[in-house]
């Protein structure tokens, strides 16, 4: 029970990460049409800058610099690129920034090298936040920090599982900037005039609004946004070249399965599917034990065992990519999409 | 009636000759290029371009975006390396020669599963649906290494069953006449498919879907029709893929050989049926001599990648057919000066900026080596800042004559053009 609350919780930090990702994708997606093919190239620059700003100014400012400056070079990207494919269409605009993503990717490789950096979390949001030890006899307790040693010494037999802070954090800021994005599209001028230039760009542009400025402070803060999530991700997990493909495709099957265009089916589909990966770590079941369960005799001797000995917990990198399966053969517009491509 | 236009009636002999030049090429290769190396080169060519032609049935003609096209050029390859296993082992009597049909087989299968999903979409969901379902499938290959091989992937040995007429697979020069033979066929096929019915609609599928589904056309069966026949291809483009390597390895399947495959068609030209042939062959250059001569060719082919993307979407292949038409009315002669002078200083641009990102390259990983650097006949020393501001300035200065003459030879192109449209609008329409 210890283990599925924290698990939960892990599940939920993961899926709000995953959502601060595919929320800025969806952003620039529902707004200029374009699919960023390198966002994820964007998260690991985030997570790069935050590592080496971290050395030079701190961790907290890098919180705020590393996404700015990503943000910057998205914008300058969109600018002196994007822009001139803007014309030729989707397509294209899909495939400039997929060149994005394999120029990143050398990038990354030529300045930080092709091992992963040592870029750790700061001491401050190191440790425990919160124990939760189920107490024989007495069930259920939670414990500030890393709990009593009384009760959670090894002495004690008492089976601990502990919460980290960083992983608290993470959801902090990332429910603190959806909070503040939404605040920014809904309740400002700003808001009100990117939501113009987003229904009916000829009209705002009429009114004197620069549209496509309007567009590439749209795509610089789609862009932030991916950095921002690389900054608390980046050290959360590894920082590495690969850390981009190993997201990016997770990100397409969020936004795919939420509904194209839709925030809120992105939210609610970065949850499903964060909790998906979480929990599916801890299934230790495969057909073949569940088989062998009720009586069937199920060993090496027929062709399909290797297929039905594979566990959950093996299966769950393919999870995601099998529930955009599902998705798409049962509810083709996705869990919250109202067009139907 | 008379006619405006000349035709080669009965016979088109234009189409004849091109193909049979092709034909010629593809026999007559081998014997002018005849290293070893040249060979295998060759060998690879062939099966890149079954693969990416038909990957262009895709992209260039039915305007669908996948990035997931190595799952079916893959899974041809391994199902044609286990039937080799089996008629190695006696069990099955399959002549080699028709194992890449297998294989083909085994990606139409495969498509016809996985296209039934993708193809419920058009545009840029499909293009991120085929991502998901190529990451599906690369990571149920690590998951099972029984059918897969896991790292150490599935090999085999090509020289199995009855020789015929005394061929045995087991030179390589037989291989790449097995492999030219089908490139041709293929070629040929894929050709023929864009003059059917179903070529010409999922052109239209492409152009103008909503219109297509008013004539009362389903957009998504013509689409999955395409799927389909393009697993077909690159499922034996596959086969041939196996028999060429005798092993097969997880990585076919994976993203980074379905990215190469949409990088290069789209470089050849992916509005021209002959443009993902040049991909093909740049495809295998790349990746065999450029890697070798330096560790940046990642990031070269990426950003010539977006260059040709933002200035030249059409490709090489397009690159061409816009001469050919000012040569066709007799004035490239004028943009020769031009094409010269762009040359030279491109040229010079290129080097000296790959001169900057190897040395750069070189600080990062040779630090052991010393500051000195070998780069085109010259010693560079990577750690003297002189170095560097040559190296600036030279950039500067070649940036600028290179943006000079471009704007003359833009000025001159405008020109021809406006010329060459106004001859065509002389032309009496009858």
């Amino acid at each position: 029970m210890e283990t599925f609350v924290v698990f939960f919780l892990n599940g939920l930090s993961y899926g709000l990460l995953l959502f601060m990702l595919s929320s800025g994708l969806t952003l620039i997606f529902s707004m200029m049409g374009v699919l960023n093919f390198a966002h994820a190239s964007f998260y690991m620059l985030g997570a790069y800058f935050a590592y080496t700003l971290t050395g030079l100014v701190g961790f907290f400012p890098a919180l705020f610099l590393a996404p700015l400056l990503v943000g910057l070079l998205g914008a300058a990207f969109e600018r002196y690129s994007l822009r001139k494919v803007h014309v030729y269409g989707h397509v294209p605009e899909l495939l400039v920034t997929f060149g994005l993503s394999y120029v990143v990717f050398e990038c990354v490789r030529l300045i930080w090298g092709p091992a992963n950096v040592d870029y750790r979390i700061p001491e401050v949001l190191d440790g425990p936040l919160f124990t939760i030890a189920n107490v024989k006899a007495d069930g259920l307790r939670f414990l500030a920090g890393a709990g009593d040693p009384a009760l959670c010494g090894p002495a004690a037999g008492n089976s601990c599982t502990q919460f980290p802070i960083y992983r608290g954090f993470m959801a902090l800021v990332a429910l603190f900037m959806l909070g503040a994005l939404w605040l920014l599209l809904t309740r400002t001028r700003i808001g009100l005039i990117i939501q113009a230039a987003l229904t009916h760009p000829d009209m705002a542009q009429a009114l004197g609004h620069n549209v496509p400025r309007v567009m590439m402070g749209v795509f610089g803060g789609g862009c932030a946004l991916a950095g921002l999530a690389g900054v608390i991700g980046g050290n959360a997990f590894v920082t590495e070249p690969n850390m981009a493909a190993s997201v990016g495709a997770i990100i397409f099957v969020v936004v795919v399965v939420g509904g194209m265009g839709s925030l809120a089916g992105a939210f609610l589909a970065s949850l499903l599917i964060g909790l998906l990966q979480t929990f599916a770590v801890l299934a230790d079941v495969s057909v073949a034990t569940l088989m062998q369960g009720h009586g069937y005799i199920v060993n090496d001797a027929h062709w399909s065992y290797p297929l039905l000995k594979v566990t959950v917990s093996q299966m769950a990198p393919i999870l995601p990519y099998l529930f955009l399966v599902l998705i798409l053969i049962f509810r083709p517009k996705g869990l919250l999409g109202t067009r139907e491509e | 009636m008379t006619r405006d236009v000349y035709q080669f009636r009965p016979l088109n002999l234009g189409r004849w000759l091109l193909w049979s030049a092709f034909a010629f090429v593809l026999l007559m290769a081998p014997h002018v290029f005849t290293s070893s190396l040249s060979l295998t080169m060759l060998s690879q060519m062939g099966t890149a371009i079954i693969v990416c032609l038909s990957y262009n049935m895709l992209l260039g003609q039915g305007g669908m975006l996948s990035f997931g096209h190595a799952v079916y050029s893959g899974l041809g390859a391994f199902a044609a390396i286990h039937t080799l296993n089996k008629v190695g082992a006696g069990e099955w009597a399959v002549p080699v020669s028709l194992i890449p049909i297998i294989g083909g087989l085994a990606g139409l299968l495969v498509a016809s599963l996985l296209g039934a999903v993708t193809t419920k979409k058009s545009g840029n969901t499909f293009a991120m649906i085929t991502l998901g379902v190529g990451e599906l499938v690369w990571n149920m290959s690590l998951m099972l290494p029984e059918f897969f091989g896991g790292e150490g992937g599935i090999s085999s040995n090509r020289v199995v069953g009855h020789p015929f007429m005394g061929i045995t697979f087991g030179p390589q020069i037989q291989v790449y006449y097995l492999i030219a033979v089908y490139c041709f066929i293929c070629t040929v096929l894929m050709f023929a498919f864009t003059q059917t019915p179903l070529g010409r609609m999922l052109n239209a599928v492409r152009d103008n879907p909503e219109r297509v589904e008013f004539i009362g056309y389903d957009t998504q069966r013509v689409r999955y029709f395409a799927f389909m026949i393009a697993g077909f291809f690159a499922g034996v483009a596959g086969g041939l893929y196996a028999i060429n390597f005798e092993i097969v390895t997880a990585e076919v399947v994976g993203a980074q050989r379905s990215g190469a495959y949409l990088l290069f068609t789209f470089l050849g030209g992916s509005l021209f049926f002959f443009g993902p042939i040049i991909g093909a062959v740049l495809l295998v250059l790349a990746s065999v001599m450029l890697s070798e001569l330096t560790k940046a060719w990642l990031l070269y082919l990426g950003l010539v990648f977006l260059f040709m993307v933002m200035f030249a979407p059409g490709g090489i292949a397009s690159l061409l057919m816009m001469n050919v038409r000012v040569a066709a009315h007799g004035l490239l002669r004028r943009l020769l000066a031009s094409y010269a002078a762009l040359a030279v200083t491109g040229a010079a641009v290129v080097a000296v900026f790959a001169a900057m990102v190897e040395m750069v390259y070189h600080i990062k990983l040779n630090e052991a080596l010393g500051p000195m650097m070998k780069f085109a006949g010259m010693e560079l020393n990577t750690r003297s800042g002189q170095t560097w501001a040559v190296a600036v300035v030279a950039l500067l200065v070649g940036v600028g004559l290179f943006e000079l003459v471009r704007r003359r030879f833009a000025r001159q192109w405008h020109q021809i053009q406006e010329e060459i449209e106004a001859r065509l609008a002389r032309v009496p329409v009858v």
